[in-house]
């Protein structure tokens, strides 16, 4: 609506402009792993277990040597010897956490159904997985633990070393005795429980990987489908051994990650080490049967939310309780997922008391660990549906409860009372607009009639006002939370001999279009061609600084690392301009890519003049190095708190149970946009994403621990044909952390969505005494509330 | 997801076919689409020796309407049913449940044939041919037969089509009566939780993945000949039904579903 602050005058940021990685994808010109020509290589393939919990008791891989293109087969055992150290966990959030041994192939116990446990290598793919079915594992099949509670009751511990399926304990709650306090006097209280189930990320590639080794000198390519290439150099090298000089990650294009390529995983490892022995390039795809079971899940929680209010609904005091499933074992950031949220309990709303504890622990299932939103959808959700319950309490609107609560804009920077700044906001607008583009009233109105008239298709609106925290982060915050690296990213801004542009970011974009928005920040700003920047990235031999892409963070922070960046390189290109003027460089002025004195317009020079100068070295200032090269490393110094609101209309089938989105709307505030096209890319992805927990995703496990969702006919993720126009409208309030006054927006559309379907879900169904539904509201599910609640026929 | 290995083989006519399942016996298996066959296949569910191709038997497309009859060869896809003028005008319900089956690929490649030969209980097309009365012709060495698809579908994945035998054609009644197909699922590319197709304003009724088979839902067709109201006929849907439970549905709310779809179709269907 209001775009008053943009520090951008280029004409270029803040208009739509299509995605310059678009034409290539949409050739097949792209090479993902998969596409890789890699002559001579080795193929492998895993050998899973199919039991969620079993011993090792002996693994015969003869038949599989006699498989025509098998070359050799590899246990668990006969790799220990190879790893350096465990698959790593680099977030042990209490001093004492509990973190079992990880090998990259399990010895002795397999922990999940998944859990590889010996490795086929072959000429081809084809012969790897006849390898695989010639493999023969003997293995005792033990009881499975697979429910959290059970998990924490420690009636079967899994990992005997820990003597304990808790990982660790964590707590929030800077005030104690207010806390108490407040639910002590508190006129309503209210005490839910919501449970997460498990979702796949299920990106549309599959992870992959291939090593490319060089025997004679020890270098070592290491081609991985990952959105860390950065983090994963420095993690293999410390878990093989591999001197990190001699270490080069690639990620290629990748098809989507949504946080479950955010890891370092056994087939990375596997591949390596093969690629050592055997002396050639080792490389895997992964199935989606593999993807399933495998790769990381994310959420998987269970949530217990008190709101303490005032007789007016006022809050007065938040407390959650987190039993989250780790699975069965720590991946690289899981542990650390629930923190991600422990902030946000109180959502958008002016508390003055908080408190969050969190027990993790560990089942015989595959591990979790960061997926779109980490933490903030499970908070966002847990308030959200929370102040549902409030609203109908203390007998107001959803829409008012949420009025009355809102941190006044007075407020910002806000002190929450979880120990955070919240840097902007202003909230009610994005209420106000959300419920004008629904038509709120009208709505209302409408579901009314259908009850007065007794239809069996009832009408719900849901509303989920949301602010969450990205733009991960400030490394000094990430210490006070033990994890294991900072949060800073780095850019650096080259202008060629002829007046080109080529970037090199840390972030390492698989599907956010960073080639474009940071085409579009440099070319704004140095006057060229979007066209004539490029963006190099994701290849550690060429971008050998960064923290990579995840937590909506690469805009915030590796964005004001190229602003800066820019910044930088134009002081020096106005040094030289000067120099070539005989100015004073304080007198030159740079817009459109030229220079001129103040004054003198005729005194000009362009961008491309001083490029080629500089280039030349043939007259520069004294003492000034050749060539326009500028390198910035920022450290943020808060997250962000982009905000918003989502109004979400459902329609309700009694007699079927089923639910249909009728309408959507999402208001929502990132401060200033580079890109609008991208961020509304980002919203409609994020969304159905969100509405997919709601609606749709679950990966379904039995009371052994077997995956009963293993592939994309049972897994149900959303195709273009559940989707409706979503109704998409913006407010800017720039966040005052960061030059740009930007926020990310990669994760709010699924922080928001869920909470906002699941509200529309239970306001539909709530004069039946309905009070709550367990996601996904699958039809049977909710036709079974119905008849549980006597509500229908 | 990787198939086992497997020989091929191409058959260009339908004497080619039955020849290279005579020769292979029960270690063959024919491909057409292969919409059903290959996921079995990638999953190693499906293990055959030999795919017999008959995909380029360009003999066994087509719809013909004569008189009384719509014949369709086996190899017609679902998007030429989809879009077949001459099928808009001579049975509309089955150009509609073609146009739901799956998704734009799947029904680009896989065949009418191919899916009923399948005898899949949660296939969509099976069920209206079925519900259409539609009469299945069969081609082996021993020449060609005639089966009724009351008669065809013996079990799960199970029919009459003996090792070396050809599904050839489809036929089915010109009907333009009143129809419904109510297609229950939560995403659209999936198959039915549970489906109702309703023919002739309900002369023909079958049900879809309520049983281990595709089936009639005769309780249903006896209430609305002998003349009751919609709701009343669709009480008896369920009736000799034996669903099976799955991630989506148990069969007692698959019960359910099956007297809601059937009062809808039968509604929707003019009755």
């Amino acid at each position: 609506m209001t775009d008053t602050m943009s520090p951008f005058a280029g004409g270029i940021v803040g208009t739509p402009r299509l995605r310059k990685e678009d034409p290539p994808l949409l050739t097949g010109e792209s090479k993902f792993i998969d596409d890789l020509q890699l002559p001579g290589a080795l193929w492998i393939s895993l050998v899973r277990s199919p039991h969620a919990h079993a011993r090792i008791d002996a693994i015969d891989a003869s038949a599989a040597l006699a498989v025509d293109g098998v070359v050799a087969v590899y246990t668990g055992a006969d790799l220990e010897g190879d790893w350096a150290g465990p698959l790593p966990c680099a977030w042990p959030v209490t001093d004492d956490m509990k973190n079992p041994a990880h090998l990259p192939l399990a010895v002795g116990k397999a922990n999940f159904a998944g859990d590889a446990v010996a490795v086929v290598v072959a000429t081809s793919r084809y012969a790897a997985a006849d390898g695989v079915e010639g493999v023969v594992v003997d293995y005792e099949p033990l009881e499975a633990v697979v429910d959290v509670r059970d998990a924490a009751s420690d009636r079967l511990v899994i990992h005997e070393d820990c003597g304990t399926n808790v990982a660790y304990d964590w707590e929030l709650t800077p005030d104690p005795d207010g806390v108490a306090a407040a639910f002590q006097d508190a006129v309503h209280h209210v005490t839910e429980t919501y449970v997460h189930q498990r979702l796949i990320p299920a990106p549309m590639e599959t992870r992959g990987v291939a090593v490319v080794p060089a025997p004679h000198n020890g270098d070592m390519t290491l081609y991985s489908s990952t959105q860390i290439p950065h983090v994963l150099k420095v993690m293999a090298s410390l878990t093989l051994g591999v001197p990190e000089q001699k270490l080069r990650v690639v990620a290629p294009s990748v098809g989507g990650g949504f946080g479950c390529k955010l890891n370092v995983y056994a087939e990375e490892l596997v591949c390596m080490t093969l690629a050592n022995r055997h002396g050639v390039p080792v490389r895997w795809t992964e199935t989606r049967t593999e993807a399933s079971t495998a790769t990381i899940q994310g959420r998987a929680q269970r949530q217990t939310i008190e709101l303490a209010a005032d007789a007016d609904g006022k809050l007065t005091g938040v407390r959650a309780t987190l039993l989250a499933d780790m699975g069965a074992y720590l991946q690289l950031v899981g542990p650390g997922v629930p923190l991600l949220g422990a902030f946000l309990y109180h959502g958008l709303y002016d508390v003055p008391v908080y408190s969050f504890t969190c027990r993790s622990v560990f089942t015989n299932l595959t591990p979790t660990d960061a997926y779109r939103g980490a933490g903030r959808p499970e908070a966002t959700y847990a308030i959200e549906r929370a102040m549902d319950s409030l609203a109908v309490a203390v007998g107001v609107g959803q829409d008012e409860i949420r009025s009355r609560n809102f941190i006044p804009t007075e407020k910002f920077p806000y002190d929450s009372p979880a120990g955070l700044i919240f840097d902007s906001g202003n909230y009610q607008p994005t209420l106000d607009r959300a419920k004008e583009l629904v038509d709120w009233d009208g709505r209302r109105a409408e579901q009314a009639e259908r009850r007065a008239t007794g239809s069996t298709m009832h009408l719900g609106l849901g509303i989920s006002s949301y602010v969450e925290m990205c733009g991960l982060a400030p490394s000094r915050t990430l210490a006070a939370l033990n994890y294991g690296a900072g949060g800073w990213e780095s850019a650096t801004v080259r202008i060629l001999p002829t007046c080109k542009v080529q970037v090199v970011t840390g972030a390492t974009p698989h599907g956010q279009g960073h080639e474009t928005s940071w085409s579009m920040i440099v070319a704004d700003r140095l006057g060229v061609d979007p066209d004539d920047v490029e963006v190099l990235h994701s290849d550690t031999a060429i971008s050998p600084l960064g923290m990579d892409t995840y937590g909506s963070r690469s805009l915030s922070v590796g964005g004001t690392a190229l602003w800066m960046a820019t910044d930088k390189v134009v002081e020096k290109a106005r040094a030289i301009a000067a120099h070539m003027l005989e100015a004073s460089a304080e007198d030159l002025e740079f817009a459109g890519g030229t220079f001129t004195v103040k004054g003198s317009p005729d005194k000009e020079v362009p961008l491309a003049g001083v490029a080629f100068g500089a280039f030349t070295a043939h007259d520069l200032p004294d003492g000034m190095e050749p060539n326009l090269e500028a390198q910035v490393t920022w450290d943020p110094g808060n997250f962000v708190f982009p905000f918003g609101t989502h109004i979400a209309v459902v329609e309700v089938d009694e007699e079927t149970g089923a639910v249909e989105l009728v309408d959507y709307a999402a208001v929502d505030d990132c401060g200033n946009q580079i890109n609008p096209m991208i961020v509304e890319g980002q919203l409609h992805g994020g969304i159905v994403q969100g509405v997919a927990q709601a609606l749709w995703e679950e990966a379904i496990y039995d009371a052994d621990g077997q995956l009963r969702s293993a592939n994309l006919a049972d897994y149900l993720v959303p195709s273009a044909a559940e989707c409706i126009d979503m109704k998409l409208d913006h407010t800017v309030t720039p966040s005052p952390t960061n030059p740009m006054g930007v926020k990310g927006i990669g994760e709010a559309g699924t922080i928001a969505s869920t909470p906002a379907v699941m509200n529309a879900v239970v306001d539909a169904l709530r004069p039946m005494g309905i009070t709550d539904v367990r996601m996904p509201a699958s039809p049977m599910t909710v036709r079974r509330a119905i008849e549980a609640a006597g509500g229908a026929s | 997801m990787i198939p086992a290995a497997v020989d091929y083989v191409r058959a260009d006519s339908v004497e080619a076919a039955i020849a290279a399942l005579v020769e292979h016996g029960d270690e063959a298996k024919l491909l057409a689409g292969g919409q059903s066959l290959l996921p079995l296949m990638r999953l190693r569910l499906a293990t055959p020796t030999v795919l017999v191709d008959v995909g380029r038997a360009t003999d066994l497309a087509g719809i013909s309407v004569e008189g009384d009859t719509v014949s369709i060869g086996a190899l017609t896809t679902h998007s030429t049913l989809e879009h077949s003028a001459e099928l808009a005008v001579a049975c509309p319900l089955l150009a509609h449940v073609a146009s739901v089956v799956g998704d734009p690929a799947v029904r680009h490649r896989g065949t009418l044939g191919g899916s009923v030969a399948h005898a899949d209980p949660a296939s969509d097309l099976p069920a209206a041919v079925l519900a259409l009365g539609g009469t299945l012709v069969v081609a082996g060495p021993g020449g060609t037969r005639e089966v009724a698809a009351t008669d065809f579908f013996t079990g799960f994945l199970e029919s009459v089509l003996g090792v070396d035998e050809v599904l050839t054609e489809v036929r089915v009644p010109v009907s333009t009566g009143g129809w419904s197909y109510q297609k229950f699922n939560r995403r659209a590319q999936d198959w039915a939780i549970v489906g109702v197709v309703v023919a002739e304003g309900g002369a023909g009724v079958s049900l879809v993945n309520m049983a281990s088979t595709p089936m009639r839902a005769t309780a249903v067709e006896a209430a609305v000949a002998g003349g009751a109201s919609a709701t009343d006929a669709a009480a008896g849907a369920a009736d000799g039904t034996e669903p099976p439970t799955d991630n989506q549905a148990d069969g007692a709310y698959r019960e359910h579903l099956a007297r809601v779809l059937t009062a809808r179709a039968l509604t929707a269907a003019g009755r």
